[in-house]
């Protein structure tokens, strides 16, 4: 029996269990992300002081001619890699997977091979890619050629129309393990008599898929779109590899992550500026809470009333 | 229905019948074969050419190295002349030493949020679920100011301090639905028999281990191949982890094609390795958590 006195005594062990996970998080986590929020309020001195200049940083990134072009362009970009990998990344996993989920000889191979990529660095899958497609090695002009279609070959990544989706592609190439992976996790979370019941109604396998799996699957669907619009904003490390912190040519590679990363550590001939820095990064934070806002009250309420 | 078909039609028919079938499940084999060498297939290129020599990674890039192509000079450039164990080291303290904190800290949290129901449990659960969504990376120009003023810059206690409080959401979010299925009976047995709270922590514990091997293989992989922090935090030669010594080696020697394959090479196969290793296991981990 617990007593009255135990009842009333102040639970210690709860502050104990709580305090290392809450300190370090706040310290290191939080605390950083609102004071990088408050600081984009704020402007530097020549010397070194602080002082509240409101909104005038958000201004500077939306009309400043230094600014507002690489922030438009870094946006559209961000879109672009957003958009590939949504029409090619998760479709392809979502095919993958719903053969994996079949079941049948390999699966467990395949299975492994084809997350394999996931869990190399983006530096390593950078550095590949860019030896693959090198003109300089000619791997990929000689494959192309085996098939007939040699003077197709481009230096893509060079290209400035080219480079970008390119990179999105090398980003697929290697994510795509990932929206396979919870797909398939879904899909064999399907009840078996489900499938049956509408087998022996007489539903074609193509059928079976659209009508009866993928509505079930809808939720993993939210979670992949999700997972995606927030990855997009951490590719920084892939194009920084790959391009460098001036996301060449001529800026057409670059995203929000690396724009964040030279106004914050300044290039060549521009000096670094935390609190412009700062302001791109609570851009980023905003894009990235509408998202997920949108994703939670939207698309999950009505998942919910939809399973209801 | 098709059965019905099978035994209504001639043999004949039958027979084609039969053939296409075999045609309809090879199918998903030849689509799976296909983009699994699509996704081995570089990765192959560069490990096999990095034991070539610079004239054959040109002259026949597809073919294994024999007898006279053979070569180790990549190899001995990249472990002479780059700070490779060092930072293969660094790595290694910084993925252990974090994974270990966040499993700790994570677990101990994520018991108090599943097991009492004190008031602000929810808001607390809600406050440290955040992170989960919002990438730390946007704290960055605070967080190396606060990093300057503990005087941790380019040191490794403070890269393991920012993944410590970058791993801890999803750890303490999965790992305390995990406890919350641990049966009250046992734990309210052991109170009887007079167990502390921290007793009965340490007895919860085991029972989630499965969750938290799952977690903890989830935690390291981007900790380990992460280089925002490692470039921002500590860029040092000393403190460089392995994924940022290998970026800053792989632009000195961009020409060195013998170097760049043998130093990629030797980055992916610990992680290879290990990915061969456990591969069954984190994959059936994702999909258990995923049906939940």
């Amino acid at each position: 029996m617990i007593t009255s006195a135990k009842l009333r005594a102040f639970p210690w062990h709860i502050v104990v269990f709580l305090a290392p996970a809450v300190i370090v998080y706040t310290l290191f986590m939080t605390y950083p992300l609102l004071d990088s929020l408050r600081l984009s309020f704020f402007a530097i001195s020549p010397d070194n002081r602080e002082y509240f200049v409101g909104l005038h940083n958000y201004f500077l990134l939306f009309t400043d001619s230094n600014y507002a072009p690489r922030f438009v362009g870094a946006l559209k970009n961000n879109f672009v890699f957003f958009l590939v990998h949504m029409l090619v990344q998760n479709p392809i996993g979502l095919i993958l997977a719903a053969l994996l989920a079949d079941g049948g000889w390999g699966r467990k191979f395949y299975r492994t091979v084809l997350f394999m990529p996931t869990v190399l660095s983006y530096v390593i899958i950078g550095f590949i890619w860019n030896l693959i497609l090198s003109p300089l090695w000619g791997v990929t002009e000689s494959i192309l050629k085996v098939v007939g279609l040699g003077a197709l070959f481009r230096p893509w990544l060079g290209l400035e129309s080219t480079a970008l989706v390119t990179i999105s592609l090398i980003s697929v190439w290697q994510f795509v393990g990932i929206p396979m992976v919870l797909f398939y996790a879904a899909l064999i979370g399907i009840p078996e008599e489900l499938v049956e019941a509408a087998r022996v109604d007489g539903a074609t396998g193509w059928q079976i898929f659209w009508r009866v799996k993928f509505p079930l699957i809808l939720p993993t669907v939210g979670i992949v779109g999700i997972l995606t619009f927030v990855g997009n904003f951490n590719a920084f490390d892939l194009i920084y590899t790959i391009k460098g912190a001036l996301a060449g040519p001529n800026f057409a590679t670059d995203i929000m992550g690396t724009l964040f990363y030279r106004t914050f550590f300044g290039q060549q001939l521009q000096l670094g500026n935390p609190t412009m820095g700062a302001t791109i990064a609570a851009m980023m934070f905003v894009i990235i809470l509408s998202g997920v806002l949108i994703y939670m009250f939207l698309w999950q309420r009505r998942i919910q009333t939809i399973e209801m | 229905m098709r059965i019905i078909t099978l035994f209504t039609t001639g043999k004949n028919i039958g027979l084609f019948y039969r053939l296409r079938l075999g045609v309809a499940r090879l199918i998903p084999h030849i689509i799976l074969a296909g983009y699994s060498v699509l996704a081995v297939f570089p990765v192959i290129m560069i490990l096999m050419n990095s034991f070539k020599m610079r004239k054959a990674i040109f002259g026949a890039p597809f073919a294994f190295p024999n007898t006279d192509t053979f070569s180790l000079i990549g190899y001995e450039t990249v472990l002479s002349r780059s700070n490779f164990m060092q930072n293969f080291a660094n790595s290694i303290i910084v993925t252990g030493v974090s994974l270990l904190f966040i499993l700790f800290f994570g677990s101990m949290a994520a018991f108090a949020l599943s097991e009492y129901n004190f008031r602000g449990n929810t808001l607390m659960a809600l406050y440290l679920s955040i992170g989960i969504m919002i990438p730390i990376r946007l704290g960055t120009v605070s967080l190396l100011r606060l990093m300057v003023k503990l005087g941790l810059v380019n040191t490794l206690a403070g890269l393991i301090l920012v993944y410590i409080a970058q791993g801890l959401p999803l750890t303490i979010f999965i790992l305390s639905q995990f406890m919350r299925q641990v049966p009250t009976e046992l734990k309210d047995a052991a109170r009887i028999d007079g167990a502390s709270e921290y007793r009965i922590y340490t007895m919860v514990l085991p029972l989630v281990r499965p969750a938290l091997g799952a977690i903890g293989i989830f935690t390291m992989i981007p900790i380990w191949n992460d280089l925002w922090f490692p470039l921002v935090i500590a860029p040092s030669a000393k403190t460089a982890t392995i994924t940022l010594g290998v970026q800053q080696f792989l632009g000195q020697y961009v020409s060195d094609w013998n170097a760049v394959l043998s130093s990629l090479s030797l980055a992916m196969v610990p992680i290879l390795v290990l990915y061969v290793l456990f591969s069954q296991q984190m994959i059936r981990s994702i999909t258990a958590g995923a049906i939940k």
